[in-house]
C-alpha cells in the first residue's frame, strides 16, 4: 500500500466532501420521505423537487446571529457543536467504501469508530450542560444513560463478528464476506452454522438507531417533553452543526452496519462495481432509519433501558456464547 | 410504573412547563417540582387566556352571546352552542322543530368526531409519533369541509339558533356524510388501530400509566372519557337525555382499568358510536321547518335555569339566572376540562416527566375552555 | 416468562405491520392542496367579512340605514350613517365602515337585516401587518366592484 502522505489527505478531503453533502442532503431526504409517508409534498419550491432546499437552509442558518444566552458556560457552549461534528467526520477516514477506496486501513479501525462514537455522545452532554437550561440538562443526562445502555449490546455483537472474521480491521471484515450474498455475515449459509446471525444484525441495527438518537429512541430531543432537548438554546450554525453531526452519525452507522453485516462493497449477484453496491446498501439502511422514525411513537426512558438490559444484552450475550462454541467445535 | 421517590427539599428543582410548551397545547403552565426526572409535585397554573366570557354574557343580549360559546371549546364548538341554546330555550319555553333537533344531533356528533380525531392526533404527537397526526387531519379535513358547507365556518361554528338551526342541510351534505362514514370505517382498522393502537411502543407507554380511581373522579368532578375510562358509566346523553338522543341506539363505552390506555380506548370506541348515531339520524331525518318563530329580542321570565350536554371532553353545564331583562343576570358555565385538569396535580405525583405528559395528553385538555 | 416472549414476538410483529402501513402510504398520491398554486373555492355559505349588496335595478346599495346590524353586532364593529336627501322618502347610505379587527364573523348583522342589504364576501386572503388595513369602507368597496 502506498504510504505517501498525500493519499490519506486527498482521500480525507474527498470523504469530508462526501460526508458534508450527505449531512446536508439527508435533511432534504428526511423531509421529503416524511412528507410522502404523510401524503404531503415536502420541500418543492427551491429548485427541482426542492433539491436546493439544503442550500437555502444553510444560508439561512449561517446568516443568523450566533446567540449565546447569559448564564451559559461560554467556551463549552461554543465547543459542543463542533465536537458533535468532528468525531463523525473523523470516523469516515477508516471506512472502506470499496477494496481500494479507503483513506487509511487501520488494524484497530472497529475500535476507533466506537471510541469516536462515544465522543459524539460527550458533545451532546457538554452542549446540554453548558446551556444552563433545565430541559437541556435533563436531555444530556438521558443521552448518557441511553448511550451506555446501548453501547454494551452493540459492542458484544461486534465482538461476535470480530470472532468470526478474526480481525478488527474493517477492510478485512468486508473482504471476508466477498463473493455473493450467502457469504454476508447476516446470512452466512456456508457451513450450515451461524444461520442465526440475523438476530445479531437486528440487535446491532436497533442499537445503531439508538446510538444516533433517532426516533423511536430520540429521548434526547423529545420535543413534546423537553422542547428541543440539548439543542434548546442553540440557534444559527450551532444548531446546524448539531443537525449535521446527527446526520453524519447516521451515515457512519449505516456504513458500519453495511460493512459488518451486509458484506461491505460485495455485490450480491456480481455485476456493477463494488462502490455502487456499497452506496446502495447504505442508502437503503438510511432510508429504513428515516422510515422507522416516521412510523413509531417515541419510547420512554425506562422502557428504552428495559429493552436494552432485558432483551438486547441477554440476546447478544447468548449470541456471543453460541458463536464462540461453534467456532471452537467446528 | 411508580418508583419510590426520595423527596429531599434541597435535591429538587422547579421546572416550568409552559405557558409556552409543545406539550401543553396552549397557554397552560404547570409548575413541576422535580427530583431528577420524577415529578414530586405538579401545580397547574391557570389564567393565561382568561377572557371573561361569563361576564361578557351579562351585558350582551342572549343572541349576541352565541358566538362566544364557540370560542371556549373550539374543538367541540357545536356542543357548546347546543348547551347554551338548550338553556335559553328552557328559559324562554321555546319548542324546537323535530328536523332541527335531528340536524343538531348530526352536526354535534360530526363535530365530536373532529374533536376525537384531533385529540388522537395531538396525543400521538405528545407521544412522539408524527405521521398519525396527518392521517387524522386528513380525515378531520373531510368533516370540516362538510360542516363548512352547512355552517359557513370551519372551527368556531355559530350554527344553532334559539328554536332551531341557522339553515337547513341539503342532499349533498347527507350523501357527503354517508360517504365520509364509509371512508372513516375503512380507514379506522388500518391507519388507526393497526398502526397505532396495536403498536407495542404505544401499549408499553400507556398501559398502567396515569391511574385515576373512581374516587378521585368523584372527588374532582371529572366527567367524560376520563370518568368512563375509570369504570363509571356516566354520559349525559344517556343519563339525562336531551334533544332526540333517546331515539337512537348507541352504547356508552366503559373501561375499568383507569389508565391512559383505557381513556384512549374509550375515545376510540366513541368514534364508532358517534358514527352509529349519525347513520341512524340520517336514516330517520324527518321533513319540516328547521327554525321555530322566535322573537328577535328574547326576554325570558325571571328564574334559574340549567341544562347540560355531553361534550367531547365531558359534561358541559350551563346555568342561567334571568331577571326578566334582555340579557342574562348571571351565566355560569361549567367546563369539563377544568375539573379534569384539577386531577392532574394529584395523579402526576411520582410519575416520570414523560409519563406525566402522556397522562396530560390523555386528559384531552383544551386550554381556552379551562380559562373561560 | 411467557409475557416476555409475547412482548418480543408480538411486539416485533406489530412494529412490522406499522412499517408496512407507512410504506403503503408512501406510494399513495399526495392529498394536500398546494395553496398558492391551487386556490380553494369557497362554499356558498362561507363566512367572509360582510359586504354591501347592490340593488340590481337602481345600482345603489339596498341599505335603508335602519341600523339593525349596528345594534345586533356583539362587538360593535359596524359604523354606519345616512342622510335624507331633499325631496326623497328614504334615507341614503353615506358611510358604512366595518372594523374587521373586532369582527368574529358570527353573522348576527346579516341575520338581523330585513332588507337583504349585506352579505358575506368570499374573501379570505386577508393578511396584513397594519391595523388600518382592516378598517373596511364597504361603501367604497361596493363602488369599486361595479
Amino acid at each position: 500500500m502506498d504510504t505517501s502522505i498525500w493519499r490519506p489527505i486527498l482521500y480525507l478531503i474527498g470523504f469530508m466532501a462526501f460526508a458534508g453533502v450527505n449531512a446536508a442532503w439527508l435533511g432534504w431526504a428526511e423531509r421529503k420521505g416524511a412528507a410522502h409517508i404523510q401524503r404531503r409534498n415536502g420541500p418543492k419550491e427551491v429548485g427541482p423537487f426542492g433539491l436546493w432546499q439544503p442550500l437555502a437552509d444553510g444560508i439561512k442558518l449561517m446568516t443568523k446571529q450566533l446567540l449565546i444566552p447569559s448564564g451559559t458556560d461560554d467556551i463549552l457552549f461554543r465547543i459542543a457543536p463542533i465536537l458533535a461534528m468532528i468525531p463523525a467526520l473523523t470516523s469516515m477516514v477508516v471506512i472502506p467504501f470499496s477494496g481500494n477506496i479507503q483513506a487509511r486501513s487501520i488494524d484497530m479501525s472497529v475500535l476507533l469508530i466506537f471510541a469516536l462514537a462515544s465522543i459524539g455522545m460527550f458533545a451532546i452532554l457538554l452542549g446540554g450542560w453548558a446551556s444552563g437550561n433545565k430541559y437541556a440538562v435533563i436531555s444530556a443526562a438521558r443521552v448518557v444513560s441511553q448511550s451506555i445502555a446501548y453501547e454494551i449490546p452493540m459492542l458484544i455483537t461486534v465482538i461476535t463478528i470480530v470472532m468470526i472474521t478474526g480481525s478488527t480491521n474493517l477492510q478485512d471484515i468486508a473482504l471476508a464476506q466477498q463473493g455473493g450474498f450467502w457469504h454476508w455475515n447476516i446470512f452466512r449459509l456456508e457451513g450450515g452454522h451461524f444461520v442465526y446471525m440475523w438476530i445479531a444484525f437486528l440487535i446491532y441495527f436497533i442499537c445503531s438507531v439508538a446510538e444516533t438518537n433517532r426516533a423511536p429512541f430520540d429521548m434526547a430531543e423529545a420535543e413534546s417533553e423537553l422542547v428541543a432537548g440539548y439543542m434548546t438554546e442553540y440557534g444559527s450554525m450551532g444548531f446546524g452543526l448539531f443537525m449535521m453531526g446527527e446526520y453524519l452519525n447516521i451515515v457512519v452507522g449505516a456504513c458500519m452496519t453495511t460493512i459488518l453485516f451486509l458484506g461491505g462493497w460485495g455485490s450480491p449477484f456480481g455485476f456493477l462495481p463494488g462502490i455502487w453496491w456499497f452506496l446502495i446498501k447504505i442508502y437503503i439502511l438510511i432510508f429504513t432509519i428515516i422510515w422507522i422514525r416516521w412510523t413509531y411513537p417515541r419510547t420512554q426512558i425506562y422502557k428504552l433501558l428495559n429493552l436494552s438490559w432485558k432483551i438486547l444484552i441477554p440476546f447478544s450475550l447468548v449470541n456471543l456464547l453460541v458463536t464462540a462454541a461453534f467456532i471452537k467445535v467446528f | 410504573m411508580t418508583a419510590p421517590i426520595r423527596c429531599r427539599e434541597d435535591e429538587t428543582f422547579v421546572l416550568n412547563l409552559g405557558p409556552q410548551h409543545p406539550a401543553t397545547h396552549g397557554v397552560l403552565r404547570v409548575k413541576l417540582t422535580m427530583d431528577g426526572e420524577y415529578v414530586v409535585k405538579a401545580e397547574p397554573v391557570l389564567g393565561y387566556i382568561h377572557r371573561m366570557h361569563e361576564k361578557m354574557a351579562e351585558d350582551r343580549t342572549f343572541a349576541q352571546f352565541m358566538p362566544n360559546t364557540a370560542r371556549m371549546d373550539y374543538l367541540h364548538a357545536l356542543a357548546y352552542n347546543h348547551g347554551y341554546v338548550l338553556t335559553v330555550e328552557r328559559a324562554a319555553g321555546i319548542e324546537v322543530p323535530e328536523r332541527a333537533e335531528y340536524i343538531r344531533v348530526i352536526t354535534v356528533e360530526l363535530n365530536r368526531l373532529t374533536s376525537h380525531l384531533l385529540w388522537w392526533a395531538a396525543f400521538l404527537l405528545d407521544l412522539g409519533g408524527f405521521s398519525p397526526l396527518l392521517y387524522a387531519f386528513d380525515d378531520r379535513e373531510q368533516i370540516l369541509d362538510l360542516l363548512e358547507r352547512v355552517t359557513g365556518s370551519r372551527l368556531t361554528y355559530c350554527y344553532f339558533r334559539f328554536g332551531g338551526v341557522y339553515n337547513d342541510i341539503d342532499d349533498d351534505f347527507i350523501t357527503g356524510t354517508r360517504n365520509f362514514i364509509k371512508r372513516l370505517r375503512s380507514r379506522l382498522p388500518r391507519l388507526y388501530h393497526d398502526l397505532v393502537t396495536k403498536n407495542i411502543i404505544l401499549i408499553k407507554r400507556l398501559k398502567d400509566i396515569g391511574f385515576v380511581s373512581k374516587e378521585q373522579c368523584r372527588k374532582y368532578g371529572a366527567t367524560g372519557p376520563l370518568l368512563r375510562g375509570s369504570g363509571v358509566q356516566f354520559d349525559i346523553r344517556k343519563n339525562e337525555p336531551y334533544s332526540v338522543y333517546p331515539e337512537f341506539d348507541f352504547d356508552i363505552p366503559v373501561y375499568d382499568e383507569g389508565d391512559c390506555m383505557a381513556r384512549y380506548m374509550v375515545r376510540m370506541d366513541e368514534i364508532e358510536q358517534s358514527m352509529r348515531i349519525i347513520e341512524q339520524a340520517l336514516d330517520k331525518l324527518p321533513d319540516g321547518p328547521v327554525r321555530a318563530k322566535v322573537p328577535k329580542i328574547l326576554k325570558p321570565a325571571a328564574g334559574d335555569y340549567y341544562a347540560a350536554v355531553e361534550a367531547a371532553r365531558g359534561s358541559f353545564g350551563c346555568r342561567l339566572v334571568c331577571n326578566g331583562d334582555k340579557s342574562p343576570y348571571r351565566l355560569k358555565l361549567r367546563s369539563p376540562t377544568f375539573s379534569n385538569l384539577s386531577l392532574f396535580g394529584e395523579v402526576a405525583e411520582g410519575m416520570l416527566l414523560a409519563d406525566a405528559l402522556a397522562f396530560m395528553g390523555s386528559l384531552d385538555l383544551v386550554i381556552p375552555e379551562i380559562d373561560r | 416468562m411467557s409475557e416476555y416472549w409475547n412482548d418480543i414476538f408480538g411486539g416485533t410483529k406489530s412494529l412490522l405491520v406499522g412499517l408496512g402501513i407507512t410504506a403503503r402510504e408512501f406510494f399513495k398520491p399526495v392529498v394536500t392542496e398546494q395553496y398558492p398554486w391551487e386556490v380553494p373555492v369557497m362554499t356558498p355559505r362561507f363566512r367572509g367579512h360582510i359586504e354591501l349588496v347592490k340593488n340590481a335595478e337602481t345600482g345603489k346599495p339596498n341599505c335603508v340605514v335602519c341600523g339593525m346590524c349596528m345594534r345586533s353586532c356583539p362587538s360593535g364593529c359596524i359604523t354606519l350613517a345616512g342622510k335624507k336627501p331633499e325631496g326623497e322618502k328614504k334615507k341614503v347610505l353615506t358611510q358604512y365602515e366595518l372594523d374587521f379587527t373586532k369582527c368574529s364573523l358570527c353573522g348576527s348583522c346579516i341575520e338581523s337585516c330585513n332588507f337583504n342589504a349585506i352579505q358575506f364576501s368570499k374573501d379570505y386572503n386577508l393578511a396584513s401587518t397594519r391595523k388600518e388595513d382592516y378598517l373596511f369602507d364597504l361603501l367604497k368597496r361596493l363602488e369599486e366592484q361595479s
